[in-house]
């Protein structure tokens, strides 16, 4: 469970988020949408721990960002509009990079059995500067699994693709996005915060959206059905 | 520990995964900051000798400013002894600012520092990585040019070795503090110029006892009569090196 309390942030004068909360439950693929500028990045880079709130608590299951955050880090995955991958390095150099940057063990098989779901197997020894920008997300994808993290971030990963490689991503995202535990008596799901200015595909991809408007949650569909019309009311 | 990674663990899991048992764990914390490190280091010379971009600049740069020097101060035999000193550095030192000024820029444009930053690694793990990699990087241009520097500064080569030892130690010293100052320029627009304005100053001691280091060894004098340059220069490298390892992690996060 990911609780943030009362989560402001300002950069100097600038307030982005005002007194933030929400809980997400283990499970939740949680829609994240808002005009630009609105704080959606913002709060996702203070759940990945690469900035601190100004005010504020966070818990990931009890445990305080700001004291574990170093430990934490190990159960979160990124996946952002920047790939986070070297271009001068093959797909399989990348993902044994950071499979040894999140002491995965077994890392060869892991990142076999990745790079086969991400349909990149065959283009492993490929630098990825040749890999075309859907292959990069897709790799970048099986980059933030490598240690799969029972906490998933997704900062508009649609950001640059066409139609149908958003379409893709979307496969990808279900299909592995939902299972963190690796076998069925551990069988967990993955908590999702996705961010997206494609409302029709951010809704359809989550169970719970949340809109936020002037560093505030403005709609929060928590519990019930998505509206489509109050989304698109407070976007 | 792909397969351990759960929010569903009971407290007693979850709780020993963030705060794992001190006394069993400290040599293995260790073996993990060391292959991380060595990890950083690779992929930074695998990358290196892939594009070669950083270790040819520096060292076309290097080789240039030992020309020009010759050909400025048309080096007689009265005056070599004097400038000699001066231009090796002056070249290791303008060659490796050209390679540090690159160190963090692949990281920061493609924004792969955000995902080390992401990923559970100490700070100052991607910081000893950085630097290991810009010494080697350094080193291998000043070690390539130095028998070029000999050659047209008349030097006989049995000073090979000390000069290798001095110019490894001063490289030390400039990478040391250098990584960390570019760590801090990258985030700038004007990076290439900060980098100098604030690596110059700060150097100026190192610059000092190396350049003295090395007239010694050129002049052939005793190592006693040299010997308070030398601990200057492991000095500097030592509290830089400390200093930047505390002060890193300020840099690279928020």
């Amino acid at each position: 469970m990911i609780e943030l309390r009362n989560i402001s942030k300002a950069f100097g004068s600038r307030i982005v988020l005002r007194k933030v909360n929400l809980t997400i439950n283990e499970g939740d693929f949680v829609t994240l949408m808002g005009p630009n500028g609105v704080g959606k990045t913002t709060l996702l880079h203070l759940i990945a721990t690469l900035s601190k709130p100004t005010a504020g608590t966070i818990l990931i299951n009890g445990y305080d960002l700001a004291d574990s955050a170093s430990q934490l880090r190990r159960f979160i995955g990124v996946v952002s509009h920047k790939t986070l991958l070297y271009d001068d390095l093959t797909a399989m150099q990348n993902l044994s990079f950071y499979a040894q940057m999140y002491d995965v063990v077994d890392s060869s098989i892991r990142i076999e059995s990745l790079l086969k779901q991400v349909g990149l197997w065959g283009r492993q020894n490929d630098l990825v500067r040749t890999y075309s920008r859907g292959m990069q997300q897709r790799l970048s994808i099986a980059r933030a699994l490598l240690h799969n993290p029972p906490i998933l971030i997704l900062d508009e990963p649609d950001t640059g693709l066409d139609q149908h490689a958003t379409q893709q991503l979307g496969d990808l995202l279900t299909e592995m996005g939902g299972d963190s535990a690796g076998s069925s008596e551990n069988s967990n799901k993955r908590t999702t915060m996705m961010t997206t200015h494609n409302l029709d595909w951010g809704v359809s991809m989550g169970n719970r959206a949340v809109v936020l408007a002037k560093g505030q949650v403005a709609y929060d569909s928590q519990g019930g059905e998505i509206s489509m019309t109050q989304v698109r009311e407070y976007y | 520990m792909v397969q351990s990674l759960r929010l569903n663990h009971s407290h007693d899991e979850l709780h020993k995964l963030i705060n794992p048992d001190s006394s069993t764990t400290v040599n293995q914390n260790l073996r993990r900051y060391i292959r991380k490190t060595l990890a950083i280091v690779g992929k930074d010379v695998t990358t290196e000798i892939r594009t070669k971009e950083m270790v040819s600049a520096m060292f076309v740069f290097s080789l240039l400013i030992i020309f020009i020097f010759n050909f400025t101060f048309d080096l007689r035999a009265a005056n070599v002894q004097t400038l000699a000193p001066g231009v090796l550095w002056v070249a290791i030192t303008f060659a490796g600012m050209l390679g540090l000024s690159r160190s963090f820029v692949l990281e920061h444009d493609k924004g792969v520092l955000e995902g080390l930053l992401l990923a559970p690694v100490d700070r100052s793990a991607i910081y000893f990585g950085k630097m290991i990699g810009n010494i080697i990087f350094i080193s291998v241009v000043a070690i390539v040019v130095l028998p070029v520097y000999m050659i047209v500064f008349n030097q006989p080569f049995t000073h090979f070795p000390w000069l290798g030892g001095i110019v490894v130690l001063g490289v030390i010293g400039l990478s040391g503090v250098g990584t960390l100052f570019s760590a801090m320029a990258v985030h700038t627009r004007a990076r290439e110029v900060l980098l100098p304005i604030m690596l110059f100053p700060v150097i100026i001691p190192l610059i000092l006892a190396a350049v003295r280091l090395t007239a010694a060894v050129l002049d052939g004098l005793l190592f006693a009569d040299v010997s308070h340059w030398l601990t200057l220069l492991v000095a500097f490298d030592v509290i830089f090196i400390a200093m930047s390892y505390m002060l890193f992690e300020y840099v690279v996060e928020e």
